[in-house]
């Protein structure tokens, strides 16, 4: 039983040496914060009444930690922590790089918006029933997923938010509940396969899963490795976990059923887990690869915008059109992974940014809506205007924004993405972008018509609205705003984010200090 | 299965094999076994105790919700990994007091606590399981 420091052992060859400052936290605060939390609130589950004072301040902290690290990032580049002090790529390494640490930032702050709204949407049976529990833990699985530097860890941050999702989606147990979560679970789960199918094979060719070392390693067996296989796969797994057609059934089938706050946290973030995947794998791991498929994805893309966008032509369930919204949305930002440029990447991932914002706004307005009329039919639903005129307004200005139309946030990805498509010399990319913003800018004008200027008798208008809703939206809108009047700062985090993909030196570097070959 | 033999000897079989569990994760540190292992036996000892008298005797006997037993495992798990903040080493370092505890030389660490945790998190959450089973077949 004797203690290891008694032997002599050359620890150095093996393990990480320097001290690590406490600053560097901040890179696995946003996992450890809700993992710790939210085992409070599974202990405490029994108290409902305690669980916003738990798990607020939990988001909050996670919220804290992000915008310190994509400040960190952007002052000093990726920041690295290896897990238990093994040296990569031995150890699990957390590596935050801009790409990932801008969407945990903006993950992290619809999760705290929404999970304020929870605090009078989800009543003390939900709470029994373990929503906040359950929050946290997608959050853990959400900013894990972002953060880490080991393919294996992505994918077990994949399963805690998809098992915590499992649960959140049947929060209520209705029937329609159990329908669509067995649909979502099904497809999510065969994705997760397929994605644990890839990973085992990658392993078997690189002997590795450090991301880092994966990208470091694939120059060198490209001449004979089946990598194209690989990157196929994750296109397809990660393809089907971001909805894109035509492996994106499941989500029209499932994201109407659940609480609308649940909703709005899945409609804003998860589908956003499998683009940021997509763009990790495919443009750092499988540069040349994704080169090769780039005519595959932009057919994708184009067909996943326009099926989205005739879908929420269609549909006449708010929550449905919004389904419809989710998935227009992925196939912009695949026609940004499909281009490759730097420019493209730059567009998608600030198109990520604003479509996590904008997705869980709308989401939240269609409950905000409901709160008033009764309903989410567009058919019933009618003369909102009259009742509150502050609510048509910030649902105006979401239009605009999903729309792609000044002064909302849609507008400057979309334009960098039409301009570097046209860079690229591909026009039809182009013109699905534009086609489908105007198609959306339709689907929404009829929304908006129908829900605020048509003249009508709602269901149940004389319910008492309450002022948080409202307010709670603004903190979502005005965002979205502010992005599109003063796009500057975003744009360069993305271009900076860009940039750390196609050229991921100071990632490796960061990852592997002293370049020490394994 | 509520038979004479099976109900007088349940009580006993549980105990030790609780006692076993507690073994097995204690002697996991460099041997065969551990938190997972030494959670599952733990677990399967509830079951029989649960199948041999009956869910209530076992809810009543564990103080504790099995979920609020797998937080406070989780809890203990992760608070393990956050001592290394204390020693500036990264996260989940693996930490030993030099001199073992209060006298006592054993290997008193950071790695104990952590599978404790996991030990906790495992006797939970399958226990949980298993009565929520059980609890639909007696009802």
């Amino acid at each position: 039983m004797a203690s290891p420091a008694d032997a002599p052992i050359d620890y150095a060859a093996a393990m990480v040496t320097a001290p690590t400052s406490a600053a560097d936290w901040i890179v696995v605060a946003p996992v450890l914060a809700p993992i710790l939390l939210g085992a409070v609130l599974l202990m405490v589950r029994h108290k409902p009444v305690l669980h916003p004072w738990i798990a607020l301040p939990g988001l909050a902290i996670v919220l804290a930690s992000t915008v310190a690290l994509v400040a960190r990032v952007a002052a000093e580049g990726p920041l690295v922590m290896t897990m238990g002090g093994w040296l990569p790529p031995f150890g699990i390494s957390f590596a935050a790089d801009m790409l990932g640490s801008v969407l945990a930032m903006t993950a992290a702050f619809v999760a705290l918006v929404c999970a304020a709204v929870a605090v009078r949407d989800i009543d003390t049976t939900g709470r029994r029933y373990g929503f906040y529990p359950f929050v946290m833990l997608l959050m853990a699985g959400v900013e894990g997923s972002f953060l880490t530097g080991d393919i294996f860890n992505l994918y077990v941050w994949f399963e805690v938010f998809l098992i915590s999702s499992f649960g959140l989606i049947v929060l209520g147990s209705e029937r329609s509940q159990l329908d669509g979560a067995t649909k979502y679970a099904v497809l999510n789960l065969v994705a997760t396969t397929l994605f644990l199918i890839g990973t085992g094979y990658l392993y078997g060719i690189f002997g590795t899963l450090n991301m880092a070392d994966i990208a470091r390693k694939a120059p060198g067996l490209r001449e004979t490795a089946p990598l194209m296989t690989l990157a196929t796969i994750y296109l397809l797994a990660f393809g089907m976990k971001a909805a894109a057609f035509p492996v994106n059934f499941w989500l029209p089938a499932s994201y109407h059923t659940p609480r609308i706050v649940v909703a709005a946290l899945f409609g804003g973030l998860l589908t956003k887990v499998g683009i940021y995947a997509l763009l990790r794998t495919q443009v750092m791991f499988f540069p040349v690869e994704r080169a090769v498929l780039s005519d595959v994805i932009a057919w994708v893309a184009v067909a996943t915008m326009m099926l989205g966008v005739l879908g929420a032509l269609a549909q006449s369930d708010i929550r449905r059109v919004l389904g419809f919204l989710v998935i227009s949305g992925i196939g912009v930002m695949l026609a940004g992974l499909a281009l490759g440029t730097p420019a493209g990447i730059s567009g998608a991932v600030v198109y990520a940014v604003h479509s996590i914002i904008v997705m869980t706004a709308l989401y939240l307005l269609a409950g905000e809506i409901a709160e008033r009329t009764g309903g989410y039919s567009l058919h019933d639903v009618a003369g909102l205007y009259r009742v509150s005129p502050a609510l048509a307004a910030a649902a105006l200005l979401l239009v605009l924004s999903v729309a792609g139309l000044p002064p909302g946030s849609g507008l400057w990805p979309k334009v960098m993405l039409v301009r570097a498509s046209l860079e690229e010399g591909a026009g039809m990319l182009a013109f699905a972008i534009l086609a489908s913003g105007f198609l959306i800018t339709i689907a929404m004008g009829r929304m908006f018509a129908l829900v605020f200027w048509r003249e009508g008798e709602n269901l149940a208008v004389t319910r008492e609205a309450r002022r948080e809703g409202l307010l709670l939206l603004a903190v979502l809108v005005a965002p979205a705003i502010a992005i599109g009047l003063w796009p500057q700062p975003l744009i360069a985090l993305g271009d900076a984010a860009a940039a750390g993909l196609l050229d991921p030196s100071s990632y490796l570097g960061a990852v592997f200090p002293q370049g020490a070959q394994p | 299965m509520r038979t004479v033999i099976f109900g007088s000897i349940a009580p006993y079989l549980t105990s030790l094999m609780v006692l076993f569990s507690v073994f097995v994760l204690l002697r996991g540190h460099n041997e065969p076994g551990g938190g997972f292992i030494g959670g599952l036996i733990a677990a399967s000892a509830f079951a029989i105790y649960g199948i041999a008298c009956g869910v209530s005797p076992v809810r009543r006997a564990l103080r504790f919700h099995p979920m609020a037993i797998s937080g406070a495992g989780l809890l203990t798990s992760a608070l393990s990994g956050l001592v290394s903040l204390g020693y500036a080493t990264p996260f989940l370092t693996g930490l030993w007091a030099p001199e073992g505890f209060m006298g006592i030389e054993f290997a008193f660490s950071s790695v104990l606590f952590f599978d404790i945790g996991v030990y906790l998190v495992v006797v939970g959450s399958i226990t949980s399981i298993a009565l929520a089973l059980e609890e639909r077949e007696s009802d």
